[in-house]
Formats: C-alpha cells, sequence, structure tokens
C-alpha cells in the first residue's frame, strides 16, 4: 500500500513536554500520569519503551493514538500533530490486554478492519490470509474470537494491527501474559517488521525481551522520562564492569585486606565469593590472592545488564 | 465505507445476541396472544388483533432502542474494542453513525418480520389485509429512531444504567408532552411554569409519531402529515446525534 505519510527526516514519533493528569473518582483527586515527556522515535529502529507498572506507558501510547487528550504538551506522528486522522493510515495498534468482537470469526475480524482502512474486497481477502499464516492462526479463520485462547488472541490482535501493512507500529505490552514461547514469537514478529523497514514502538515491562530486539530504549518511572538511548549507551553510563572472584584456602589476615577491597562478601564453606565493582580492585585482589596461599577457584567478569539499570531508575526516586 | 463496515459489524452484534432474540420472541408472543385474545372478548376481532399487535411491536420495539441502545457505545467502551477502532483513520462521529445506523438497520429488520408475521396472522384469523396500517408502522419506526439516537446520546456521558433511566424517562415524558403544556398553564410560580415551558419545547413529542387508534378505527391520516411527522423526527434524530458526536469527540476514553 502507498500510504506512506513520512517526510524524509521526519521523526516518526516525537513528544514535546508531554503531560496528562487524570482526575479521577468522587473526591477528583488529580492523579499526575505523565510529566513533561519529550522523546522521538526514529524511522526504521525497533524502540522499546520502558517502566515498570503505572509508569504511564499506556497513557502515552494512547494519547498518542488519539484515545486520550493529553493536558499540555504537544505529539507529532509522522511530523503530522496529534489529532491528524489521516496519519493512522500508516499506522498499526494493538492495546494492552486487547479485548475483541468476540462473535465475529477470525477472518470477519480481519475482514472488518481491512474496511476501515478502505481496502478492496480482494485486498482484505489476501491480505487476512496472508496475516493468519503470519501469526500461525491460519486455521482457525473460521473459528469464533471467544473460543481463542489468551496467547491467539494476542496473535489476532497483531494482525489486526497490521492489516493496512502500517510504516509504523505500536504496541502496548505485546508479549504480557505469553508464555516463553508465545514471546518468542512475538518477538520474531517484532524483527520481521524491523527487517521489512518498519518502525516498532513497542512497551514492555519484561526486560529480558528488549535487549536482544531494541535499538533504542527509553525507561520511564512515574511518568518522569529518566533515560534514554541505546542499550549500550545506556549500559556504558552505569559505570565499570562488576567481577564476581571465588577464592579457596585463604588465610584469616588476607580475608581481611580482601573484605576491605570487595563491595560484597558470601563465605560459602570453604570457599569465598568476592564481588568486585571496579576491575582496579578486582586485580588487586587478584595479585593479593596469588601472592599467598590462596588459590582463585573461578573469576566471572559481570556486564550490567538493562535489568540493573532499570532497577536502579526505579528505585532512585524511592531514596533507596 | 468506514460507516457502512462499523454500521454493519454492529448489526452483527446486535443479531448476535441472545437478548435480541428473547425480545422478538416476547414480541411474537404477544402478536399470537391477541389473536387468542381476540377470541375471548366481545367486539370487532380484527380492531382487537390490530390494536395489541401494534402496540406489542411498538414497546418490544421501543425496549429494544433502549436496552441496546444504550450499550451500542459503552460495550465497546468497557470491552476497550473501541481502542482499536479509534486508531484507525476513522473520525469519532464516524464511529457513532456507524453503531447508530447499525442498531437502525437491525430495527428495521425487526419491524418488517414483526409487521410481516402481523398482517399474515390478521389475514389468516380474519381475512382482513391490513395494509391501511402501514403508516401506523412506518411512524413507530420513526419513533424507534428517535428514541435510538436519544439512548446513544445520554450513552455517551454516563453510564449504562442512567442512560436507560434517562432514555425512559424521555420517553414516557415525550408521550406526555401536551399534559406538561397544560401544566404549565397552571403552574403558580413562574420558575416552574418556565422550566415546564421549556421542558415542552424541548423534548420530542412522541405521540406525534402515534397514530395506531387513527388507523385501526380508520380515520384517514394525510399524506402531509406522515411527511410532517416523518419530517420532525428526521429533526430531533440530527439533533439529539449532533449533540452525542459533539460530546463524544471531547471524551478521554479510559
Ligand atoms: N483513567 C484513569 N483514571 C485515573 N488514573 C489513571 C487512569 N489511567 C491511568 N491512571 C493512572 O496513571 C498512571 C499511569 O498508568 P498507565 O499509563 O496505565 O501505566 P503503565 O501502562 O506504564 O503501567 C497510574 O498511576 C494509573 O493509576
Ligand atoms: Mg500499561
Amino acid at each position: 500500500m502507498a500510504y506512506i505519510h513520512w517526510v524524509h527526516g521526519e521523526d516518526m514519533i516525537r513528544t514535546e513536554n508531554l503531560c496528562k493528569v487524570f482526575v479521577s473518582g468522587f473526591l477528583m483527586r488529580k492523579v499526575p500520569a505523565l510529566t513533561g515527556l519529550s522523546m522521538e522515535v526514529r524511522k526504521g529502529e525497533v524502540f522499546g519503551f520502558l517502566g515498570p507498572n503505572g509508569a504511564g506507558k499506556t497513557t502515552t501510547l494512547k494519547i498518542l493514538m488519539g484515545l486520550i487528550y493529553p493536558s499540555s504538551g504537544k505529539a507529532w506522528i509522522m511530523g503530522r500533530e496529534l489529532g491528524d486522522v489521516d496519519v493512522k493510515r500508516g499506522v498499526g495498534f494493538l492495546p494492552e490486554h486487547p479485548y475483541f468482537y468476540d462473535y465475529l470469526t477470525a477472518n470477519e475480524f480481519l475482514d472488518f478492519y481491512g474496511r476501515l482502512f478502505g481496502l478492496g474486497r480482494a485486498d482484505r481477502r489476501s491480505r487476512s490470509a496472508e496475516l493468519l499464516r503470519q501469526v500461525g492462526l491460519e486455521r482457525s479463520g473460521d473459528v469464533q474470537l471467544r473460543k481463542f485462547s489468551k496467547g491467539m488472541l494476542q496473535r489476532i490482535g497483531i494482525a489486526q494491527a497490521l492489516i493496512n501493512d502500517p510504516e509504523l507500529v505500536v504496541l502496548d505490552e505485546p508479549m504480557s501474559g505469553l508464555d516463553p514461547i508465545g514471546r518468542k514469537e512475538v518477538r520474531d514478529i517484532i524483527i520481521g517488521l524491523k527487517d521489512k523497514g518498519k518502525t516498532v514502538f513497542f512497551s514492555t515491562h519484561i526486560l529480558p525481551d528488549v535487549e536482544v530486539i531494541c535499538d533504542r530504549v527509553a525507561i520511564l518511572v512515574k511518568g518522569e522520562l529518566r533515560a534514554t538511548g541505546t542499550v549500550a549507551e545506556l549500559l556504558g553510563g552505569m559505570g565499570a564492569k562488576a567481577v564476581e572472584m571465588t577464592v579457596e584456602g585463604l588465610g584469616e589476615a588476607e580475608t581481611g585486606v580482601l573484605s576491605g577491597l570487595a563491595a560484597n562478601v558470601m563465605v560459602r564453606g570453604r570457599q569465598t565469593v568476592l564481588f568486585f565493582d571496579d576491575l582496579d580492585k578486582a586485580g588487586q585482589a587478584k595479585r593479593l590472592v596469588c601472592r599467598g596461599e590462596g588459590e582463585i577457584v573461578s573469576l566471572i567478569p559481570h556486564s550490567p545488564s538493562l535489568e540493573d539499570l532499570f532497577l536502579k531508575e526505579v528505585r532512585k526516586g524511592e531514596g533507596a | 465505507m468506514k460507516v457502512y463496515a462499523i454500521a454493519v459489524n454492529t448489526f452483527k452484534e446486535v443479531i448476535r445476541d441472545k437478548i435480541f432474540y428473547s425480545l422478538v420472541f416476547f414480541a411474537l408472543l404477544i402478536l399470537g396472544m391477541s389473536v387468542i385474545m381476540s377470541a375471548l372478548t366481545v367486539g370487532e376481532r380484527a380492531k382487537i388483533i390490530e390494536d395489541l399487535s401494534l402496540a406489542g411491536i411498538s414497546i418490544f420495539g421501543i425496549i429494544i432502542s433502549i436496552f441496546v441502545g444504550i450499550g451500542l457505545v459503552s460495550k465497546e467502551l468497557e470491552k476497550k474494542t473501541i481502542y482499536t477502532i479509534i486508531s484507525k483513520p476513522i473520525q469519532r462521529y464516524e464511529f457513532l453513525l456507524g453503531k447508530y445506523l447499525g442498531l437502525a438497520l437491525v430495527l428495521l429488520a425487526y419491524i418488517s418480520v414483526m409487521t410481516l408475521v402481523f398482517l399474515v396472522v390478521l389475514l389468516l384469523s380474519t381475512g382482513v389485509l391490513g395494509v391501511g396500517l402501514l403508516p401506523a408502522v412506518l411512524l413507530i419506526y420513526v419513533e424507534l429512531l428517535v428514541v435510538t439516537a436519544a439512548a446513544l446520546l445520554f450513552s455517551t456521558f454516563s453510564t449504562p444504567t442512567l442512560s436507560a433511566t434517562y432514555t425512559l424517562a424521555l420517553y414516557i415524558i415525550g408521550h406526555l408532552t401536551s399534559d406538561l403544556k397544560g401544566l404549565a398553564a397552571k403552574a403558580g410560580a413562574e420558575s416552574a411554569k418556565a422550566v415546564l415551558e421549556f421542558l415542552y419545547y424541548a423534548l420530542p413529542n412522541l405521540e406525534n409519531f402515534n397514530i395506531k387508534g387513527k388507523v385501526v378505527h380508520d380515520v384517514p391520516v394525510g399524506a402531509a402529515y406522515m411527511f410532517m411527522a416523518a419530517g420532525y423526527g428526521a429533526f430531533y434524530v440530527c439533533a439529539l446525534l449532533l449533540l452525542a458526536a459533539l460530546i463524544f469527540q471531547k471524551r478521554n476514553f479510559k
């Protein structure tokens, strides 16, 4: 389909100081869900939008999709400001915990969404068949969605988001509620989209999925953007690598000195496990052990993971 | 095309719902009962069947309008199916219009089938060909369209229960508006008078769509009246839908 609205050089998504305050309940309590989010998603990248539950990820995606209105701030999709319905010709969206018209069969369901894009009958047919195959539901075309399992619903939901062959695919927690195989399948679909030059913007709180497939990520905590960049950039900022050293047969004096160097010490029977948070100290410790009676059993370098960064960012706000 | 797609989907949604069938079943039951009643009562058999059947078709139509109408939007919100619609290249008012037309289509199917059954029953049990009753059926349909638009409007800003209450109130008051005018004339306080007069002019006078008694008793209803009544209904439908669209446009979908 030739619905490419992307203007060369434009970001696929750009937000500027986006804020959302929910007014909730009888007492009209104000819940700030998003406080000044500014970020951009570039063409062709897989962008992971990370954050713990309640961080404001869904709120952001709902604003971008025109489901709710921001309290203040602006956003653009493919260079067009929010409110331009036409730009959605090039966008696909999978909501969180999707729920669908369960009285429709999978074929009717995809046909319906195809009509919303004004696709002709032949297009709808071929596109539906192709998508059902792509998400592994080719044998369930005539089954009503009420008979679908949760994993199948998630997959038909992804198919629905791709019916218009979108340039920009926005997925809200596409892996939540799926088993490891289902998650792998979703990952493969995302990678497949990237290979076709599509841009994928997805939210998740499941981190292991992210490192492998994301070109860039953003970490959102309590409605605030804490970090954004490539995984390598973010982890580079985490400081030196950590080292875990296991030694045996240490004298008491040596143990004392080593404990002073290490960030953390654990005694396991005859063995002592030492954690160092910088390479210099680990080197010093290694020389010390070699000069004495002790023996190094293992030496394992630990690169900081996205999970470490994530936890660090989440804890920052809690003063822990 | 998009509006049509939503309308067809809504049609399927209602048609595949068990509740719809039980309502249709009860409406058919009334038709059957009218025949039995007519056999038990003194009077003109045909007129009794006509009276009861038209009333039954109208009442069950109203029940469908109200109870399906209030769910059109709220179900989509509650199940969050609306998320996948609004994220497509479709205006919110197009969605709303599609939902409305979908139910209008269901009501058209309902009233056509019921009328057909009714006319056949009437013909078989009394030998009367009731085509003269069709204008009444037509205006019943117009009334259903007005009530559905009201149900849709209320459901864009309130809960299903409240929407049902409001729509029901509108239906009842809509049939009593001439009394409102009388009350206004008698009201002591100026403010009460103003409120009653406002209601009289703002609310649709649903009695305008009620020519059941006339057609049953062969009182002629002119084409001019039919056009006036249909135009009056169309005006209210447009006004109610416009208001619904304005409110719906501003909503945040939770
Ligand atoms: N409709 C709503 N009314 C009131 N508060 C809301 C509403 N939706 C979300 N929130 C609040 O906004 C915050 C962000 O929610 P959400 O965007 O769903 O987070 P996430 O998707 O990252 O888990 C949460 O504190 C949530 O309780
Ligand atoms: Mg969420």
